[in-house]
C-alpha cells in the first residue's frame, strides 16, 4: 500500500534522507527505528506529503503523492511528531473538525468522534481546551485525529511518546490489532514496542536504511544471539573458564560478573550450535551449583547499538 | 470532493478560533471605539452640519486598518507554523489553495462583521439628517474590499515567519506604503521630483486612490478589480511561500 522508492531529502547541504526504499503492505506493521536525527520524521513527512522530496517517489495506495496528493492523502491517517493540535479548540471541537475535513458529516461524523473518544480514552477531557491538556492527553487527542476516518494507512511518528505505561500498552495493542487490516508505519525509540507490535522493522541511520527484517531476524544479528549465559556459585571464575574451554563447541568464554562467590559467564559458540551448546555446558558444569543456565535470543537494543554506534563513534573521532 | 466544502470547513474552524480567544472581542471593541471617537470628536461629525459620512467616518478607515488588520492577520500562518498544526492541515486531503482561501475568508468575514457593527454611526446620520445611503453602502463595500487587501498582505507576511510580531510589523510597513503612495502630502512631495506619469503610476498602487471612488458613491469596476487583484496576487504569493517552506 505504501511504496517508497529512492527517497532523498536535502536540507541545504544536509543530506537528511539518502535513497530510502521500502514497501509496506496491508496487514503489516513496520517499525521505524534509528538514532536521533536519523531522518525518521523527515521520511514520514515526505510519505504524508507535508515535505516535498528532493528526489525519489512515494506511492500510496497506487497514487503518487506528488502527482495526485489529494486521493493519496485521503487514505492516510497521520500523527506528526510532538502531536500538534489546534490549541484554541476543545478536544471535541478538534475531533469534529478532523472528521469533517475527512469528509464525514452528520451522523457519521458523530459516530466517528464518539468511537475514537472511546478508543483513546478521551471521555474525561472531551470539553476541555486543547491548550490546557496534559502532554499525554494531547498526544492521545492527536492520535485520535489520525484514526478518525478509519484510514487504510497509518503513519505514526512516536505514537507512545509521553504516554503512561498503561496507555503505552493500550496504544501498542491497538496498533497491533489495527495492523491486521491496515498498513502501518510507526517510529519509536522504545525497542520493546517493536516486539510488541511490529511484523517488521527498519533501522535507519544518517538517512540510510541499515537493517530491514522481522524482529526475529534482527535479533539474529546480535552478537549475543546463540550465546549461553551461566551463573554458578562457589567456583572460581578461572576454574569455570578453564573447564568450559574444554567443551568442543565453545569459541569464547567471557566473565560478565564475579561477586560474592557468584560467577556469571557468557559463552559464545563456534558457528551456530544453539540448543547443543546449552546442553554441552550443562554437562560440563556437572557438580557445580548452577543458579542460571540460559540460551540468549539476542536483544534488539544490542543489535541497534552495534549497527548504529560504530558510525557515531567514527563521527566523534573526526 | 466539493472544494467549497473544504474551504468552508477550514473557514468555520478559523472563525471559531477567533471567538474562543479574546482577539475577536478586543478587536471589535477597539475598532468601534476608534470609529466613534474619530467620527464624532476628531472628524467633527456634529459640527459639519451635514449628514454625510464620507469624510468624518470613512476617511479614517485606511488608517484604522493599518494597525488592526495586521493584528488580525498576523496569527493566520505564523501560529500554524509555530504550533505545528501546519503539518496536520497540509496532510489533510485539502489543497493548499483551499486552506489558504479558507483561512483568508474566515478573517475577511470577521472583519466584515466588525464593520457591520459600526451601524450605529449610520443610524445616527439618518436620525440627524438625510444622508445618501447609496453612497454609504458603496463606501462600506469599498472599506471591506480594502480590509481584504490589507488582510491578504498580512497573509503573506504571516506565512513568511513563525513570529507573530515580525509578521505584524512587516505587514504594517507594506500597508503603510500602500496608503502613503496615495496620500496627498506625499503626492505633492513626489511631484517635485518625478514626472506626472511616474507619480500617476505610484498613486495607482495606493489604496487611498481606489478607496476614494467608493467614498464618493461610485462602484467603479477598476477599483473593485484593483482590490480583488491585490487579494488574488497576495494569496497566490502566500501559496508560493508555503510551497517553498514545504520544499525545505
Ligand atoms: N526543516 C529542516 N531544516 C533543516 N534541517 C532539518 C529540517 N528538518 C529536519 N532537519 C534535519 O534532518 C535530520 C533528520 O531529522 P529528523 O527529524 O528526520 O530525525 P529523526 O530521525 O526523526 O530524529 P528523532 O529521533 O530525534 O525524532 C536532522 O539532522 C535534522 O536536523
Ligand atoms: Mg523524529
Amino acid at each position: 500500500m505504501i511504496k517508497v522508492e529512492n527517497l532523498t531529502k536535502f536540507f541545504g547541504a544536509k543530506h537528511a534522507v539518502d535513497g530510502v526504499s521500502f514497501a509496506v503492505e496491508r496487514g503489516e506493521v513496520l517499525g521505524f527505528l534509528g538514532p536521533n536525527g536519523a531522518g525518521k520524521s523527515t521520511t514520514m513527512r515526505m510519505i504524508t506529503g507535508f515535505i516535498l522530496p528532493t528526489g525519489g517517489t512515494v506511492t500510496v495506495g497506487g497514487f503518487d503523492m506528488q502527482e495526485q496528493p489529494i486521493p493519496a492523502k485521503r487514505l492516510i491517517g497521520y500523527l506528526p511528531e510532538n502531536a500538534p493540535a489546534y490549541t484554541d479548540m476543545t478536544v471535541h471541537g478538534f475531533l469534529s473538525f478532523a472528521a469533517e475535513i475527512r469528509g464525514l458529516q452528520g451522523e457519521a461524523r458523530k459516530k466517528a468522534v464518539a468511537h475514537v473518544v472511546e478508543t483513546c480514552f478521551l471521555g474525561s477531557v472531551l470539553h476541555q481546551s486543547v491548550d490546557t491538556l496534559s502532554k499525554g492527553y494531547r498526544h492521545r487527542t492527536c492520535f485520535a485525529q489520525s484514526i478518525i476516518h478509519d484510514p487504510d494507512i497509518l503513519v505514526l511518528d512516536e505514537p507512545t511518546d509521553g504516554l503512561d505505561p498503561n496507555q503505552k500498552h493500550e496504544i501498542r495493542t491497538l496498533i497491533r490489532n489495527m495492523g491486521q487490516k491496515k498498513a502501518i508505519i510507526f517510529s519509536t525509540h522504545i525497542l520493546e514496542e517493536v516486539d510488541a507490535a511490529c511484523t517488521r522493522a527498519i533501522i535507519i541511520d544518517r538517512g540510510k536504511i541499515v537493517a530491514n527484517g522481522t524482529p526475529a531476524e534482527l535479533r539474529q544479528k546480535s552478537e549475543f544471539a546463540g550465546a549461553v549465559t551461566l551463573r554458578v556459585k562457589g567456583v572460581a571464575s578461572s576454574a569455570v573458564s578453564a573447564k568450559l574451554y574444554q567443551v568442543p563447541l565453545v569459541k569464547r568464554v567471557s566473565v560478565v560478573d564475579d561477586r560474592d562467590g557468584h560467577v556469571t559467564v557468557r559463552v559464545f559458540p563456534k558457528g551456530s550450535a544453539n540448543g547443543e551448546l546449552a546442553r554441552a555446558i550443562g554437562e560440563a558444569a556437572h557438580g557445580w551449583q548452577i543458579e542460571l543456565l540460559q540460551s540468549e535470543e539476542g536483544r534488539l537494543d544490542d543489535v541497534f547499538r552495534s549497527i548504529t554506534m560504530p558510525d557515531t563513534a567514527k563521527e566523534v573521532a573526526q | 470532493m466539493n472544494p467549497w466544502r473544504n474551504i468552508w470547513t477550514i473557514a468555520k474552524r478559523e472563525l471559531g478560533a477567533y471567538f474562543t480567544s479574546p482577539v475577536a472581542y478586543v478587536f471589535i471593541v477597539i475598532f468601534l471605539l476608534l470609529c466613534g471617537f474619530f467620527t464624532f470628536f476628531v472628524g467633527g461629525f456634529f459640527e459639519r452640519g451635514e449628514a454625510s459620512l464620507g469624510q468624518p467616518f470613512f476617511d479614517w478607515h485606511p488608517w484604522f486598518y493599518l494597525f488592526l488588520v495586521p493584528a488580525v492577520g498576523m496569527r493566520l500562518w505564523a501560529d500554524e507554523r509555530r504550533v505545528g498544526t501546519l503539518e496536520l492541515l497540509l496532510t489533510m486531503p485539502v489543497t493548499p489553495w483551499q486552506a489558504i482561501f479558507g483561512k483568508f475568508l474566515a478573517s475577511w468575514l470577521f472583519l466584515g462583521l466588525a464593520l457591520l457593527f459600526t451601524f450605529p454611526v449610520v443610524l445616527t446620520a439618518n436620525y440627524l439628517g438625510h444622508p445618501d445611503n447609496g453612497v454609504i453602502f458603496a463606501a462600506y463595500v469599498g472599506s471591506w474590499l480594502m480590509a481584504g487587501a490589507y488582510l491578504a498582505i498580512s497573509c503573506i507576511t504571516s506565512a513568511i515567519t513563525r513570529s507573530q510580531v515580525v509578521s505584524f510589523i512587516l505587514s504594517l510597513v507594506v500597508c503603510l506604503f500602500l496608503i502613503l503612495a496615495g496620500y496627498p502630502p506625499v503626492i505633492n512631495f513626489l511631484e517635485q521630483f518625478a514626472s506626472g506619469g511616474w507619480v500617476d503610476m505610484i498613486t495607482s498602487f495606493s489604496v487611498m486612490t481606489h478607496f476614494g471612488g467608493f467614498q464618493k458613491g461610485v462602484l467603479d469596476s477598476r477599483d473593485i478589480l484593483f482590490f480583488l487583484s491585490v487579494i488574488g496576487f497576495s494569496l497566490f504569493t502566500t501559496s508560493v511561500i508555503l510551497r517553498t517552506y514545504r520544499a525545505g
